[in-house]
């Protein structure tokens, strides 16, 4: 009885799968027409020629982001025929390595750590970008963001997204109010923040706790000091570990940022002490400013999208970012960034031209237009970006002045990095020593 | 005589132990033990109610005050299910269509190790050849490798095939789409069958032989004595199993990952739910309702066969 019973329910199943398989082939196989002799496909006449191909894409972009994305390259697909398969995940970078060794790599990958593009591509798992992308990529984007996919001479493929991360966010409403101004240098951050704490207010909100990657924004305050205290030639030396993490300019950068981090008058606002930074998390470290517990919140150019609905992001709005000042003007503020880049698995004629195409700037203003992205594409029409925040950002990239440099912690090897790095940082927030704590992740750093 | 002192001497031991287990019931079943067990069912299920209140408050109070503050300053919505059940952009949710693929990867995954370690306990209890206890100790012993480590040359196996010395035996699957569905149950089956065989050849090696024999005499083959006999007698170790096989599958994020991948067509629940709080975690919101509608599946599976559950392990003891 019990077997009748489990037959049929897996007469049931085989149904089920067999009428979601044919449902699935039919909704696959009518795109395949495209229209691609229409005027508006004119700008893809380049691309086309791969009409029915399939390109998968693997990215740790999802959720409405992933719309975005889709939407961006719809036209494209409508006029090449060609059909991209976005796929995103939390689990990018972990799953990104089992993909690839079980033989299974998508044909693109949009990796965000040039740290993890460097290891597959000296695991030779990475296809060098082809010559149409290459002149593609040195047309629109600057030496600095094209050095960070470069490995060994050769060159794998164009940044896309980007974010700018040397801000610090306020609210222009309560500048007004109080009569603060923007601070343009470090000491008249540190003035402002004491007029503010003069007023019972405690002038900063931080928070590091971040699931798994609990630490990382802390790491950025570091790098952001370090790019502004030393020089970026430094900062290269320090990523790569031409200079020891113990350095006594990497100590001076840790207790600079200390300065602020592990000051009780001016942290917590509205969370409590200098402890409270490593349990508040990041996405919800800023908002006091909107509740007016807080005045000042250093955070990449993506926390735009964390304020609660109904917050205006604009210069003369609820909240807006200025561009985190310089410590000594005369070496200016470089500006410390992240963003993923387009690399290839596969060498396909019709993945290298979504490659060439993604690194186009028909593209860059294609999903700029969209909404909330910012990119370093030089064709990237300011116009086109709506978002304040966005605009500020790429005008910064785009200044042909501005000297970039990448995440650090990206940069490094996955032990530091990504590991000790950031919880040497809980550590430090804690109420470990700087030295003790750069003692330690120097010791942790692969041989 | 020799034999029979051990034997008195380990019936005086059984006595005593029997003494104590009686013991220690009597005092489980006292009303302070009660007590205290309500209390501790009551603690475990704190969390579980704090989300269930979450799902219903409204986004900006999920994510200022906690749960308690419900019952201080009720704010009720329906907008959490709303959105990750109907929404109608992709981003938000649209569970509906993850929890039929999550039906699709769950029901054969259950079906094909029950039916397959049914076959295989009967064989290796009941039909004698060569090698078979050999065999048994090899399944059982299986289960002690850790299914991470067979990810990797599982997906090799599917996306490139089985080489050996250069010569293609067994060639690549080159599944697309929703026919992906079949590397999950292929892996599901395969993780599942060792412990499988080892739980339904414990229940069937216990059968009484006297059955079998009598069956034998009256001239059945094997597959009728498995089918007439066996089956019907081992429904709740079948259950039993069932119920394990149904809530880790379900549960399991780790392997839908790996083998049907992200997209919407292949996609379970538990992909869809690690993804639904947006790329930097700032809808976390959604996840509250997100957790109730992935439950709702294993509750019912839970409570429909508890029954069989809790006669399926005890089957297994008093039998013996």
């Amino acid at each position: 009885m019990a077997f009748a019973r489990s037959r049929q329910a897996l007469a049931v199943a085989g149904v089920l799968g067999l009428a979601l398989g044919v449902t699935a082939c039919g909704t696959g196989n009518d795109k395949k027409s495209s229209k691609a002799s229409s005027p508006e496909c004119a700008a893809y006449e380049k691309y086309q020629g791969h009409d029915g191909k399939k390109v998968t894409i693997y990215s740790s972009i999802r959720d409405i982001e992933a719309d975005r994305l889709a939407q961006s390259w719809k036209e494209f697909e409508n006029c090449t025929g060609i059909k991209i398969d976005h796929e995103g995940s939390g689990e990018f970078e972990a799953q990104l390595g089992v993909r690839v060794d079980g033989g299974n790599a998508p044909d693109l990958a949009f990796i965000p750590q040039p740290g993890l593009l460097k290891r597959f591509a000296d695991a030779g798992k990475l296809k060098p970008a082809g010559a149409d992308t290459k002149a593609m990529a040195e047309g629109n984007y600057s030496p600095d963001w094209l050095k960070y996919s470069t490995v060994d001479g050769k060159f794998y493929g164009a940044p896309l997204g980007s974010n700018v991360k040397s801000y610090v966010w306020y609210s222009p409403k309560m500048f007004k109010e109080k009569g603060w101004t923007v601070p343009e240098t470090w000491d008249d951050l540190i003035k402002l923040s004491d007029t503010i704490a003069g007023t019972g207010m405690k002038p900063w909100c931080a928070g590091i706790e971040s699931g798994d990657a609990t630490g990382w924004p802390a790491t950025d305050w570091i790098e952001d000091l370090m790019l502004r205290m030393t020089s970026p030639e430094v900062y290269d030396q320090w990523t790569t570990h031409g200079i020891p993490f113990n350095d006594p300019q990497v100590a001076g950068a840790v207790d600079k940022a200390g300065m602020i981090l592990k000051n009780e008058k001016y942290v917590n606002g509205g969370f409590g002490g200098v402890k409270s930074i490593a349990t508040t998390s990041f996405q919800e470290a800023g908002t006091p400013i909107t509740a007016g517990k807080c005045a000042l919140h250093r955070q990449a150019s993506f926390y735009a999208n964390q304020w609660p609905q109904g917050t205006k992001v604009a210069e003369d709005g609820d909240v807006f970012a200025f561009y985190f000042p310089a410590v000594d003007p005369a070496k200016g503020k470089p500006v410390l960034g992240g963003g993923e880049f387009v690399t290839a698995f596969a060498d396909r004629p019709e993945v290298q031209a979504v490659q060439t195409y993604l690194a186009s700037g028909e593209y860059a203003n294609s999903r700029a237009k969209i909404g909330d992205w910012v990119s370093a594409n030089k064709k990237l029409d300011l116009a086109n970006v709506p978002n304040p925040v966005d605009k500020l950002s790429v005008q910064i990239l785009q200044d042909p002045k501005t000297v970039f440099r990448f995440d650090g912690s990206d940069l490094m090897p996955a032990a530091v990095g990504a590991g000790t790095f950031w919880k040497g940082m809980v550590d430090w927030i804690n109420g470990k020593d700087t030295a003790t704590v750069l003692n330690g992740i120097e010791s942790s750093w692969p041989k | 005589m020799t034999t029979a002192t051990p034997t008195v001497g380990a019936g005086v031991q059984a006595t005593t132990k029997t003494s104590r287990a009686a013991r220690v019931r009597r005092r489980l079943n006292s009303r302070a033990a009660t007590l205290v067990s309500i209390v501790i069912a009551l603690l475990w299920t704190v969390p579980t109610f704090g989300l269930f209140i979450s799902s219903f408050r409204p986004e900006d109070q999920i994510k200022t005050t906690g749960w308690w503050t419900f019952f201080t300053d009720p704010q009720f919505t329906m907008e959490n299910y709303q959105e990750v059940l109907f929404s109608s952009s992709s981003s938000a949710g649209q569970l509906a269509s993850y929890f039929i693929n999550s039906l699709a990867i769950t029901i054969p995954s259950v079906l094909f190790p029950i039916a397959f370690a049914a076959l295989a306990a009967y064989a290796l209890a009941w039909i004698n050849f060569k090698g078979r206890d050999w065999l048994y100790i090899a399944i059982f012993s299986l289960q002690i490798v850790p299914l991470q480590m067979a990810l990797v040359p599982l997906l090799k196996f599917f996306s490139t095939g089985v080489t050996i010395a250069g010569l293609q035996v067994l060639p690549a699957w080159e599944l697309d789409g929703a026919q992906k569905f079949a590397q999950v149950w292929f892996a599901h089956t395969c993780f599942a069958l060792p412990f499988a065989v080892y739980l339904l050849h414990n229940f069937i090696s216990q059968l009484p032989r006297d059955l079998m024999e009598a069956a034998r005499v009256d001239g059945a083959t094997h597959p009728k004595i498995f089918r007439t006999i066996v089956l019907p007698l081992i429904t709740p170790a079948l259950a039993a199993f069932g119920i394990f096989q149904f809530l880790w599958v379900w549960n399991d994020l780790l392997v839908a990952l790996i083998f049907a991948g992200g997209t919407k067509e292949t996609a379970p629940l538990t992909v869809r739910l690690a993804e639904m709080a947006g790329t930097r975690g700032n809808e976390w919101q959604r996840l509250t309702s997100g957790a109730f509608v992935s439950i709702v599946v294993p509750l019912i599976v839970f409570l429909s066969l508890q029954r069989y559950f809790v006669r399926g392990l005890l089957a297994g003891s008093v039998k013996g």
